[in-house]
């Protein structure tokens, strides 16, 4: 038997007696990352390809929200700095050795990125809107003549932003839960597979809701060889990584994450795709929402089981 | 010039006077620390072990947490002592999450902070402040370059480990065993 024990009483807020140094915030944070990663980058595949009359809600509608999702983002972000005045500090320096740092960067690129996308699109779902100044509608023209380009931009950088969520976690290898590189594809696909849901509840034609309920069910389907790959991994790793792989497996985390996130999350939704694309009637928001819902409690469990898994004690 | 500390874990009481003398000369706040005694017991009745260590921020010869700052407020400091720069730090807990010996903590203040190897006593020639109070003398402290400081006597001389040397931090304090 060996027992460790801190005997002088170390109990620093935030640290002991386990690792809480981000709460609500980052998750949060990575979530919404994610679904405007997935969101873009829909858009600006499908303009690319030129398919901008079969995908007009991908296109056109859904990236309208997506200022507000990096918004918020950032906003969730700066909450969770301690030393909020220094908020600016984040700028004057790139460390291409921190994900926090190019993570903040690619924010600073693609947030302006997304207003502009919002900008050049937002009077086909709001045909009444007007801007108050000349100079913008010229400077709508002058962007919706450079559309592809900005597309590009858009497919490039969200797919950074969607990989950058899961990097984030697995730079860290003081904590062996997080220290796997699968969780950058994996954040990828859930990121993804959220976009694709918003899509599918704003389409109008059934022909776009079919094709992204057909896109989702193929996400769900390599989140799910993902995840099964993870702890693969975690169980043929060394000894702390096996303890991480336990948190899931036995562990306090196993009922809320393969019932919470992977039952209701993936599998069920993805059954009720699967009957969708079969013509029995369900009402899509369902499916949507679940994987929506399940991609949210997904970081979350993920950032907090990660924090509880450690080397030492 | 590379400081280091060992600690010799045979002589070490468990005392914690190196925790208090610490906690007053950098005036940490009431309720943290900055380093800590650990217990370990290892073995089955009656045939036990106790190894009793002093902990602090190893000051990692390839330390994450500065890797991973976004701002570049830790660094690493002439001599090897990892440090936080207060008014560079936006208190993310980036470097608090990377730390696999969880050696730092948040400042009420906002910014992060840890050990410093007492580095404004070493650069006046005094010893940290843990290492100048212990009353087992069970700390050694000293220029890992120069073959005669007391930490490189004292390793030569002792079998010795370094905490989770498998995180691959390059741990620089070293425990006499
Ligand atoms: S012990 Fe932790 S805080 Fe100190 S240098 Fe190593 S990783 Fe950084
Ligand atoms: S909390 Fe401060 S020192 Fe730590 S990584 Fe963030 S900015 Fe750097």
């Amino acid at each position: 038997m060996r027992e460790e024990l801190i005997t002088s009483g170390r109990m620093n807020p935030l640290v002991d007696p386990q690792l809480h140094i981000w709460s609500w915030e980052i998750p949060f944070y990575l979530f919404l990352g994610g679904l405007a990663a997935g969101i873009l980058f829909f858009a600006g595949y499908y303009v690319i390809m030129g398919k901008e009359k079969e995908y007009p809600a991908a296109i056109e509608k859904t990236p309208l929200i997506v200022p507000f999702l990096l918004l918020l983002g950032l906003g969730s972000l700066f909450l969770d700095l301690n030393h909020k005045l220094f908020f600016w500090r984040l700028y004057t320096s790139i460390r291409l050795q921190s994900p926090m740092s190019w993570g903040a960067w690619v924010l600073m690129v693609i947030t302006p990125v997304s207003f502009i996308w919002a900008a050049i699109h937002i009077k086909k779902t709001f045909p009444k809107l007007k801007w108050p100044y000349a100079w913008m509608d010229e400077l709508e023209k002058f962007f919706t003549s450079y559309k592809k380009v900005i597309a590009w931009i858009m497919v490039i950088y969200s797919l950074i932003l969607g990989i950058y969520t899961g990097i984030l976690f697995s730079a860290f290898n003081a904590r062996p839960l997080w220290n796997t590189s699968i969780l950058g594809p994996l954040f990828l696909t859930s990121g993804l597979s959220t976009g694709a849901a918003l899509n599918i509840i704003t389409a109008k034609s059934e022909y776009e809701r079919h094709k992204f309920t057909r896109i989702d069910l193929m996400l769900i389907g390599i989140e799910l060889f993902l995840i099964i790959h993870i702890f693969m991994g975690f169980l043929a790793s060394t000894q702390v990584q096996i303890d991480a792989a336990r948190l899931f497996l036995g562990g306090p985390y196993t009922a809320p994450f393969w019932i919470l996130v992977v039952f209701f999350g993936m599998i069920l939704p993805g059954l009720l795709e699967i009957l969708e694309l079969r013509n029995i009637k369900i009402p899509v928001l369902i499916p949507a929402t679940l994987v929506l819902v399940g991609g949210l409690l997904f970081r979350f469990i993920w950032t907090f089981a990660g924090e509880s898994s450690r080397w030492l004690y | 010039m590379r400081y280091a500390m060992a600690i010799d874990t045979k002589k070490c009481v468990g005392c914690s006077d190196c925790v208090v003398a610490c906690q007053t000369e950098n005036n940490v706040p009431i309720g943290y620390c900055r380093d800590w005694i650990v217990e370990v017991v290892d073995g089955t009745y009656p045939q036990l072990e106790l190894e009793i260590r002093s902990e602090r921020c190893n000051h990692c010869d390839n330390s994450p947490c500065v890797r991973c700052c976004p701002t570049g407020a830790s660094h690493v400091e002439e001599g090897g002592f990892v440090l936080v720069t207060h008014n560079k730090c936006i208190g993310c807990g980036a470097c608090i999450a990377s730390c696999p010996y969880d050696a730092r903590y948040p400042h009420p203040d906002g910014y992060v902070d840890k050990c410093t190897f007492c580095m404004h006593r070493v650069t006046k020639g005094q010893l940290p402040a843990c290492v100048a109070t212990c009353p087992t003398k069970c700390m050694y402290f000293g220029d890992l370059d120069d073959p005669n400081s007391p930490v490189s006597l004292v390793l030569k001389n002792r079998k010795h480990k370094t905490l989770i040397p498998e995180a691959g931090t390059k741990p620089q304090l070293y425990y006499l065993i």
